[in-house]
């Protein structure tokens, strides 16, 4: 008899920790993907100052700008999730508080993007409309 | 005596009807992930039910009366029925249940049924366990001890006991273990149920196992494999913490261990 894994079906509806494990991969993978385009635009300030500012220039568009915020995000949310993964770790009795632990760390997350956000969206809106807020 | 029914659909039809006269009666459709190699080769496909049923039945009495009055090819795993024996774990709107623990008034009008994931299928709701109970044999699921014969009980006092009562409670019916993304794409990993088996012997005052099973879980295939996503806890129809006995087996081999 064929076998087979039953890999086609429904979405398996788990527990916020399989969202929380699956955004910080996500994230993950977004920051060393940005890493590697950093070493690269860093590296060019070998050939000169003028080169380097060449290059960085065309980071000064909203979109790049918005990937940026993104960036950061990115960068808060696995750095507060993987927080949120050394504390269970290391004091296995907080997984009986597993929930509460998830509500604290999306909102500590949240509420540090609200001034990020603030500052990084009003250059983003300039940029992309010229409001010069 | 009442008249044979003259056919299948007449088997079917009294059969329903009797359950629509019975009080409170609800109807439930249940849809169906099914999967028959020898009929349709690797295609599997979604089959829909609609009975009548009381809603205080468990989901495994309506997969009853769909094998029995509507489809007999339809293939899945019980026993004993009542959630000690652990054979009738499936995928039950999304989420790894015990068929036999699911009541129908809490799934109705509309319930879809999938096999556990990642485990091979080899027919409907019906897996090969063998890949799990290899990762449960692998952690030396018995008790080691080498002091010989006792000639008494091997005693233990009730704060040494309740240190692994938690994990006793195991019924291996992989709910845990197949509602785990790292084991979906993982065969090697030995997965939840097999550490919980663990914890069980680890923590054993009466075992002198635990460095032989602290070596085994330490590898690649071990407990750092976990990611602590709690599906596992959440999934257990016994109410174990899995993500907790997962993270102190971690803990011990971290700081014991080594």
């Amino acid at each position: 008899m064929a076998k087979r894994k039953s890999d086609v079906g429904t979405l398996y509806k788990g527990s916020p920790g399989q969202w929380s494990w699956m955004a910080h991969r996500i994230t993950g993978v977004a920051v060393i993907l940005f890493l590697f385009a950093h070493v690269i635009d860093t590296a060019v300030v070998g050939w000169g100052p003028n080169a380097y500012n060449r290059v960085t220039a065309v980071y000064h568009n909203w979109v790049v700008r918005l990937l940026e915020l993104g960036l950061v995000a990115a960068v808060l949310y696995h750095a507060i999730n993987g927080v949120k993964i050394m504390i269970l770790d290391f004091w296995p009795s907080t997984a009986r508080h597993f929930k509460v632990l998830s509500i604290l760390t999306s909102a500590v997350f949240v509420l540090s993007m609200v001034p990020i956000v603030w500052i990084m969206g009003r250059d983003i809106l300039d940029l992309a409309f010229r409001w010069n807020l | 005596m009442p008249p044979a029914p003259e056919s299948a659909g007449d088997v079917l039809e009294t059969s329903d009807q009797r359950r629509a006269g019975a009080t409170g009666a609800v109807t439930l459709t249940l849809r169906i992930r099914r999967y028959n190699p020898e009929l349709r080769g690797e295609e599997s496909w979604w089959d829909e039910f609609t009975i009548q049923a009381d809603p205080n039945d468990r989901l495994l009495d309506a997969l009853h009366q769909v094998k029995w009055y509507h489809d007999g090819t339809l293939a899945l795993r019980r026993s004993c029925a009542h959630g000690i024996c652990g054979s009738d774990a499936m995928m039950v709107n999304g989420k790894n249940r015990l068929a036999c623990k699911v009541l129908v008034k809490d799934v109705a009008p509309k319930v879809t049924v999938e096999p556990i994931r990642g485990l091979p299928v080899l027919k409907d709701l019906y897996v090969d366990m063998e890949p799990f109970f290899n990762g449960y044999r692998s952690i030396l699921p018995y008790l080691i001890n080498d002091e010989g014969e006792p000639d008494a009980e091997r005693l233990q006092s009730p704060e040494e006991r309740h240190r692994f009562d938690d994990t006793t409670k195991c019924i291996l019916c992989a709910c845990c273990t197949t509602s785990c993304p790292v084991f979906w794409g993982d065969d090697e990993y030995v997965g939840p149920a097999a550490i919980v088996n663990a914890h069980r012997f680890i923590y054993d005052s009466r075992d002198h196992g635990a460095d032989e099973r602290l070596k085994i879980l330490s590898e690649k295939t071990g407990v750092f494999r976990c990611r602590t996503t709690f599906n596992c806890t959440e999934a257990c129809p016994r109410g174990i913490e899995v993500t907790k006995a997962i993270q102190e087996v971690k803990r011990s081999i971290l700081f014991e261990r080594f």
